[in-house]
């Protein structure tokens, strides 16, 4: 049986596509979902042609205009939500940009988390979400650093509000961040060795023995492609 | 004469003094004479001032709202620093997440904030929606709204019990836990559970709501606002109630901004930003509610937010029950749809009969079908999303990942407690030790939302 889905394609949702279910070996019965992984996002990001549509063009326009255009290395759409890829070391200027800038007034960072992309070559992504409540506007700033030097400018000074997030992605991922005043763990205990929410970060657990039959540890047992 | 002439006629007086230090006021001269060096000597003696206390609060403590630990260096009563220390009761929900189906994941963010359970699904499976992107059905987005708002209720029924008892209110503490125990009784009624439900799926909710439940809910509706009048009468005019929240654990606008603060507190201070109102999402903007504000940015403003806001919730659960009409719950593509429907037996909510016997005895395929979209699950495509909601303590934000398989990718959950925590030096230090408790209360922060 040819397999659809083990070349890395992702089929669409809520057609009928071969391969939905597709597995090409013994199915998993565990009902635990497999630990092999395929990431999509293993390429460079591709910026979606512009016009964007939307407020998104007037944003691009302004940082760009208040910090030159070499500032956005990428900016995409998808399902509405516009990405801005950003050097790693820009951060806090973008994000004081952003906030401080008449016609941008993003007022509130929501969120800072972490994404683990073990594909790429720069894996450990920082993810910022800010909202403008003048203009009620919500943007995505993310940028990109690799294991070898994992160090990203900390907004803690544009927004204190950073503080903990950082901390957090710190914490999880290991991504240093530059500036901040005291980036130490939060979650995790002080003294914990390694980055729990790595992709490569071992879960753990010991094969379990019952009336005779091994059940192996989560990331070793067979599962769905 | 005016009075610097007089001074200087008088130098003695100008002499650096001791015991009457001298400094200039648009009023001229003006002298501090205090009772002597005493202090002085004691700093020379000791120059760490032996009356600072470093203080450690929790994590085991009943007044700290859940295992939250506050370092406090106290100088007598007052606080000179505070800092809190979390991360007590992180579970690694996250991480989980990434090993299970994305239905399954309902029932792990369900658990992080738990006083507020619908709140941690519905914002979850509308970032899984998004990318999916797909609609759900009308009567399940009706049912949502109704079942966050009564969510809301019992969540602030919580914020106002557990403040009361931490303030010594401890009637406050039976009543709102009594009336909490009606709105989870609510929960059972409409998903067969009372806490941590996974109600709410990607693409609709579990199951449709029983006439019994809609009964029970239109009586509550009738019933609440009496017990809030019981809240009102036991706290609003109680003098101690108003000594200990008035002008307690202020944080004005910009203090909120800069920290990330929303929710009541927010709103508290004057800025009336509810994302049911500034970036509808379920069909809020179809409901009639007024966003209550006030301008104390203190304790007792945030209590009083969050009565009112009790009340505009039972407005739209009102409105909600008006408007159900009949239709399915779950999106009709089958790819998606969870094909195992729960119905009300004789012990409470279980397996639907019908459906076991038409999957064991009557369709193979039906057998098939369920079988691999329970163990397997639907392949969502790749992306991210980031889906924001008002949960009762603000914002609640996932950030969902896909990679284009069975399993999320990333979650991240930005929770309103863990945001809002950070603020607690900031209205604690330089008050009293008794304060940092109602501030602490007045934030109502949810440690399994904080650490997840």
């Amino acid at each position: 049986m040819s397999d659809s889905t083990s070349d890395g394609e992702i089929q669409p949702v809520g057609q009928e596509a071969r391969g939905l279910f597709g597995v090409s070996d013994t199915g998993d019965t565990s009902g635990f979902g497999g630990l092999v992984r395929r990431d999509p996002t293993g390429g460079p990001v591709v910026s979606t042609p512009e016009p964007l549509g939307g407020y998104f063009d007037e944003i691009l326009a302004a940082v760009r205009e208040g910090l030159g255009d070499e500032v956005v290395r990428a900016a995409v759409v998808d399902r509405d939500e516009l990405t801005i890829h950003i050097a790693p070391d820009r951060t806090a200027e973008v994000c004081r940009h952003m906030r401080d800038d008449e016609s941008l007034r993003f007022e509130l960072c929501n969120s800072v988390s972490g994404v683990d992309y073990p594909a790429q070559g720069t894996r450990l992504h920082v993810v910022y979400h800010l909202t403008s409540m003048t203009y009620r506007r919500r943007v995505r700033l993310e940028t990109a650093v690799g294991l070898d030097h994992p160090v990203v400018a900390s907004v803690t000074e544009v927004y204190p509000t950073a503080d903990w997030q950082e901390r957090e992605v710190y914490d999880m991922f290991g991504v240093v961040f530059e500036g901040h005043p005291h980036l130490t763990r939060i979650l995790m205990p002080d003294d914990w060795e390694g980055y729990p929410q790595r992709k490569d970060y071992p879960l753990g657990g010991i094969s379990v023995e019952y009336k005779g039959a091994h059940i192996p540890p989560p990331d070793e047992r067979r599962a769905y492609k | 004469m005016t009075a610097t002439d007089n001074a200087e006629s008088h130098d003695i007086f100008a002499a650096e003094d001791a015991y009457a230090a001298e400094r200039e006021t648009t009023e001229g001269k003006v002298y501090t004479v205090t009772g002597g060096d005493w202090d002085e000597m004691v700093a020379a003696v000791d120059p760490v001032n032996d009356e600072r206390i470093i203080v450690n609060l929790g994590p085991q403590h009943p007044s700290t709202h859940g295992v939250l630990r506050l370092v406090c260096e106290m100088e007598g009563e007052t606080v000179r620093s505070i800092r809190p220390v979390i991360g007590y009761l992180h579970t690694g929900i996250e991480k989980n997440l990434e090993y299970r189906t994305w239905t399954q994941g309902c029932t792990f963010v369900t658990r992080a904030d738990y006083l507020a359970p619908i709140f941690n699904e519905t914002g979850y499976c509308l970032g899984v929606e998004k990318l999916l992107d797909i609609e759900v059905p009308e009567r399940a987005n009706v049912l949502r709204v109704i079942m966050m708002e009564l969510n809301r209720i019992s969540s602030h029924l919580v914020a106002l019990a557990t403040a009361g008892m931490e303030l010594g209110a401890l009637s406050m503490m039976i009543y709102g836990f009594r009336d909490r125990e009606r709105v989870l009784d609510l929960f059972e009624a409409v998903s067969g559970l009372r806490m941590n439900m996974a109600y709410i799926r990607p693409g609709g909710v579990a199951q449709d709501i029983s006439e019994d439940a809609i009964r029970m809910i239109r009586d509550f509706v009738e019933y609440m606002p009496k017990g809030l009048d019981d809240y009102e009468g036991l706290l609003t005019g109680n003098a101690i109630w108003q000594e200990r929240t008035q002008g307690v654990a202020y944080l004005d606008v910009s203090g909120c901004l800069a920290l990330g603060v929303t929710g009541p507190v927010l709103r508290s201070a004057g800025l009336g930003w509810d994302l049911r109102k500034t970036m509808p999402y379920c069909g809020y903007e179809d409901y009639e509610f007024d966003v209550p504000t006030r301008t104390g940015a203190d304790a007792w403003s945030r209590y009083l937010i969050r009565i009112e806001e009790i009340r505009q919730s039972l407005r739209i659960i009102t409105q909600g029950l008006d408007r159900l009409e009949p239709g399915p719950v779950m999106v009709e593509d089958k790819k998606i749809a969870w094909p195992a429907q729960l119905a009300l037996g004789s012990d409470g909510m279980g397996n639907s009969l019908n459906h076991i016997r038409h999957i064991m005895s009557q369709s193979m395929e039906a057998l098939i079908h369920h079988f691999k979209l329970v163990t397997e699950g639907f392949r969502v495509p790749a992306g991210q999303a980031y889906t924001a909601i008002e949960a009762p303590r603000g914002e609640l934000g996932t950030h969902v990942v896909s990679d284009g398989g069975t399993r999320p990718f990333r979650v991240h959950m930005r929770d309103p407690s863990f945001v809002n925590l950070q603020a607690l030096p900031a209205i604690a230090e330089g008050g009293l030790l008794a304060d940092v408790i109602a501030g602490g209360a007045s934030f109502d922060p949810v440690m399994g939302g904080c650490d997840r």
